[in-house]
């Protein structure tokens, strides 16, 4: 299946993009796309831990699986107001 | 026709228009709210902050803390504008306007709604200091426990 991944703040920084189109096998769930990402890019899995993940703009926990065509965003602690 | 906002905007928060469009002939309150860029993090000097959001969805958060709003409280309407980019000191960066027939529920749902705007809306701040440092500022992640 084929995801669309959008980093923010922080996050954005250490990955180098906003956005990243990213395949990954069907039934994959947020921890194995996690996985996927530190194998790119080491350093993520110290930021992992802090990050919260939404998919098609609503917060799940680490387990949700994942759909062609969705929308998963990490999301650094927010710093808003 | 009063009716609510939520509104992430790249150009200047001007405090009227919100005012002015959650405000209806059967309201006797409007509380609002500016948060306004400070000089100073303790003491160093602050240049100037650069706000980013995820847009999409911090509108949907801030519809849902308006939401919540109403479900706690009789309010009448719920005005959120949260800027993005690049902010001067001084400037808003973010504005809430509440408007109710009475004062009390206006007053005690706006600092309701600025509280949780900061645990669960996703937008971060870059703090530019005059030393010449920057970096993200990041929120208390246990605050979005309760998101």
């Amino acid at each position: 299946m084929n995801i669309k991944v959008l980093f923010f703040a922080s996050c954005r920084d250490l990955i180098g993009t906003g956005e990243r189109e990213m395949t990954l096998p069907d039934r994959a769930t947020v921890t194995d796309l996690i996985s996927k990402l530190v194998s790119e890019q080491a350093r993520f899995i110290d930021m992992a831990p802090s990050l919260m993940v939404s998919v098609n703009q609503a917060y799940v926990e680490r387990d949700a699986e994942l759909q062609d065509g969705d929308e998963v965003a990490f999301i650094p602690p927010v710093s808003g107001g | 026709m009063a009716g609510d906002v939520y509104k992430i905007q790249d150009k200047k928060i001007k405090p009227d228009a919100l005012y002015n469009a959650v405000l209806a002939d059967s309201d006797g309150a409007v509380t609002t709210f500016a948060g306004v860029v400070r000089d100073n993090t303790k003491g160093r000097g602050t240049s100037y902050l650069v706000y980013d959001a995820y847009r999409n969805m911090a509108e949907k958060k801030m519809r849902e803390i308006g939401d919540e709003v109403k479900e706690k409280w009789e309010v009448d309407c719920v005005g959120i504008l949260h800027r993005v980019g690049r902010l001067e000191i001084g400037e808003i960066s973010v504005l809430i306007a509440i408007s109710s027939p009475h004062r009390k529920a206006s007053l005690e749902a706006c600092h309701y709604a600025i509280d949780r705007l900061k645990q669960t809306v996703p937008i971060w701040k870059k703090e530019v200091w005059t030393d010449g440092g920057e970096a993200w500022i990041e929120g208390d992640p246990s605050a979005l426990a309760s998101r």
